[in-house]
């Protein structure tokens, strides 16, 4: 797993958002082969959509040839309702990019059979062959998507019953009344998201430090279910400072050392976006190879 | 391809959408959000996006220009030597003189307007109000007419100004006079007739203004000599508007105010309904209901009205200010003699015009933009505030502020570009019904 750490909000969405037009300039995405992006709602990715906009603003990123696949939606919400995804999704993102309405996916949530909906969301991701790299952000609570605490973590799309604290945490946006929030949403599961070539989690503040030390420094639980990030051979979690809180130094001083070490020895013509390393530096002196004690 | 294919209320139309613009909207000028519209109306293309799987057709870029609603003028008379309550010529002529003067507006950025009809015989409104009725506009066909605005003959002759005195009549038999004096059209209500100024303080007239309000023609107080008393029992009554205010009405004084005093009305009673009264401001007796002050129509040519006046009329009451023109037929010609009604007009190389042989006003060549230049540089008001009093409370005015005056969604696809980078605000580009018009 990488665990990228950035001092602020801000610095992390340049990260991200630098980090997915990268990943689809390379990909170099075309009509018969699109590249399939997973896309969150919620305060973790605002900013990341900010910085896509403006980079597609500055002609350096087109959505022409993306495919998207939202992870949630509400039950039982009208499509129009400022407080669904779908509203989410238009007005931080959608309205403001050259993406094609027939290339966005959002799981509807007033569909009428809703277990045949999810299944033909499966269906629809298999069918353009997987997502390549899904972007999310986790709940207080550690949940992915809607995959609350007691999620199975090979768990499909489908519909779930809202945590009690995710709903009161939700009535703010309901005019502060518990009655109209809604108590179900369609959700991709574990499984799903851990299915696609490679998963980024955006995971920013002090109020998510005990999730994220949790899903780091602990085991594979379904009570932490972005915790299962760590059987995924190309995870990446990109966090504040503030979100790494909870952590032990000895961990965080680690992962910031790995980029040190990238940057010094091994520099950026030879490591590859995803990290794929070619060789060292071909100017590294043996100063920098040694190993310096402490007592030095 | 649409998903949905219902032919009923089908998303069919080229939909625009219009990028780097700042926009007015409620009161502000938004960055970086855009306009959206489709046949003719502006929409939220949201559900377009998700349940049609339809983008933008077209897409234009204001390269960061002024976007504002299309300006409405509710108060001109003719314009290119053509006068409105001129009913000689056949049928034909008239319309296509009305369309002329349709079109000629749009070059100044004017999308809506009430052809005014001044005080006139019976025979002139049975010949000319028929061609008058509200009608769209088209970038070729014209500006939208909103209704006639009928100025007179239920009007005081000591403030006459350069209308025909002979023409003048009271009202002792409440609306049957009306309906005499202006025919059929007036039971049309505002199909036909959106305003209507007259003199309360003559015979009759205060008593029948409700009957004109309930045919949804807005009243209007002008070309009076009322004392303040009577004006703001015309309020009560249901006026709620003041035609061209300072002129043809007393002048100011201190212990009877007249007219104008009704902008320091302070116990008038407060509207229940917002629609066609003015929105609460810092001056209104309540602040966060409907101000129960009338509009105020105001001539902003720097002639009709000093321009201390006009910022003393607009900081008593901000929301009330409707900039109007008040043009006459001489408008877009050079100084000469022109006809008003049937009167004689002298235009000066200042665009004054006069009663000709006298100092009297008899309306003005000045056109919707220059106003709010004006206005802007009389008041020093910002710039919203300056294109709201030829927007927003003109509509507000006529109760149609859903679809004029606003670049809200289901409001009418007429808007103006403004380019403001000099510091005044000049007519860059013009749409009506969601069509660009083609400037001069």
């Amino acid at each position: 797993m990488r665990l990228i750490i950035r001092s602020d909000y801000d610095e992390v969405s340049s990260y991200v958002a630098n980090y997915v037009k990268e990943r689809i300039k390379q990909f170099g995405p075309t009509p018969e082969r699109p590249f399939v992006l997973g896309l969150p709602t919620g305060s973790s990715p605002v900013g990341t959509y900010q910085k896509l906009i403006t980079l597609y603003r500055e002609g350096q990123l087109s959505f022409e040839n993306v495919v998207t696949f939202n992870m949630d939606e509400y039950v039982g919400l009208p499509r129009d309702h400022p407080e669904s995804y779908h509203s989410f999704m238009w007005n931080n993102l959608f309205l403001h990019i050259d993406i094609k309405p027939e290339n966005v996916n959002i799981l509807d949530g007033n569909a009428s059979d809703l277990d045949e909906e999810c299944k033909r969301y499966e269906a629809k991701i298999a069918l353009l062959g997987g997502v390549e790299l899904f972007l999310s952000g986790i709940g207080p609570d550690g949940h992915i998507a809607f995959n609350e605490p007691g999620s199975s973590l090979t768990s499909r799309t489908r519909v779930k019953t809202l945590a009690y604290e995710t709903i009161i945490a939700n009535t703010r946006f309901f005019d502060g009344d518990v009655a109209k929030v809604p108590k179900l949403a369609l959700t991709v599961g574990v499984a799903t998201i851990m299915d696609a070539r490679e998963v980024m989690v955006i995971i920013t503040g002090a109020h998510k430090a005990i999730a994220l030390g949790k899903c780091v420094e602990e085991g594979v639980s379904h009570m932490w279910t972005v915790s299962a990030i760590q059987l995924h051979p190309k995870g990446i979690i990109v966090c504040d400072d503030d979100a790494t809180l909870e952590l032990h130094v000895k961990t965080v001083k680690y992962f910031k050392s790995i980029e040190h070490v990238h940057h010094t020895l091994i520099g950026a013509d030879n490591i590859s976006l995803q990290g794929g390393i070619k060789q060292l530096k071909s100017n590294v002196t043996g100063e920098q190879l040694a190993v310096h004690s402490p007592f030095e | 391809m649409c998903p949905i294919q219902d032919n009923n209320k089908c998303c069919s139309g080229p939909i625009t959408k219009i990028i780097n613009a700042r926009l007015l909207k409620n009161h502000e000028i938004v960055e970086g959000s855009y306009l959206w519209f489709q046949n003719g109306k502006i929409i939220d293309p949201q559900s377009l996006f998700f349940d049609h799987l339809r983008d933008a057709d077209e897409i234009i870029d204001a390269k960061g220009l002024l976007v504002v609603p299309g300006f409405i003028d509710t108060q001109i008379n003719g314009a290119y030597g053509i006068d409105f309550a001129d009913y000689e010529g056949s049928d034909e002529k008239i319309q296509a003189d009305i369309n002329k003067v349709a079109k000629g507006l749009l070059q100044y950025g004017c999308t809506s307007f009430c052809p005014t009809v001044v005080s006139s015989e019976p025979a002139v409104y049975k010949k000319v109000l028929p061609h008058l009725n509200a009608r769209k506009g088209s970038a070729t066909g014209g500006a939208e007419i909103l209704g006639a605005h009928i100025e007179g003959p239920f009007i005081s002759v000591e403030k006459k100004g350069a209308h025909k005195q002979s023409v003048f009549r009271t009202a002792e038999n409440g609306i049957q006079d009306f309906d005499e004096a202006y025919g059929e059209e007036l039971k049309k209500g505002n199909k036909a007739v959106s305003i209507m100024t007259l003199a309360p303080e003559l015979n009759g007239v205060n008593d029948t203004i409700p009957d004109i309000v309930a045919r949804g023609i807005k009243v209007a107080l002008g070309h009076t000599s009322c004392r303040i008393a009577e004006a703001e029992q015309a309020v009560v009554k249901g006026a709620t508007s003041i035609t061209h205010l300072f002129n043809a009405m007393q002048a100011f004084h201190h212990r009877d105010p007249g007219l104008i005093g009704v902008l320091g009305a302070a116990d008038l009673p407060i509207p229940e309904s917002p629609k066609g009264h003015p929105e609460p401001s810092d001056t209104s007796p309540c602040r966060t209901k409907p101000d129960p002050r009338p509009f105020y129509g105001i001539i902003c040519d720097g002639v009709h009205v000093h321009p201390n006046s006009v910022r003393m009329a607009y900081y008593s009451h901000p929301t009330g200010a409707v900039l109007v023109t008040d043009a006459l037929s001489a408008m877009g010609l050079p100084a000469g003699t022109y006809s008003l009604g049937g009167r004689d007009v002298a235009v000066d190389h200042n665009g004054a015009a006069y009663v000709k042989g006298t100092s009297t006003l008899a309306g003005s060549t000045i056109t919707i933009d220059e106003c709010i230049r004006n206005f802007q540089k009389f008041t020093n008001c910002t710039v919203v505030e300056a294109v709201e009093a030829a927007t927003l409370h003109p509509a507000e005015l006529l109760g149609i502020s859903d679809r004029k005056g606003t670049l809200n969604v289901g409001g009418d696809a007429d808007f103006v570009f403004l380019d403001d980078f000099t510091g005044e605000l000049k007519v860059d580009r013009v749409y009506v019904a969601g069509e660009q018009v083609k400037l001069n």
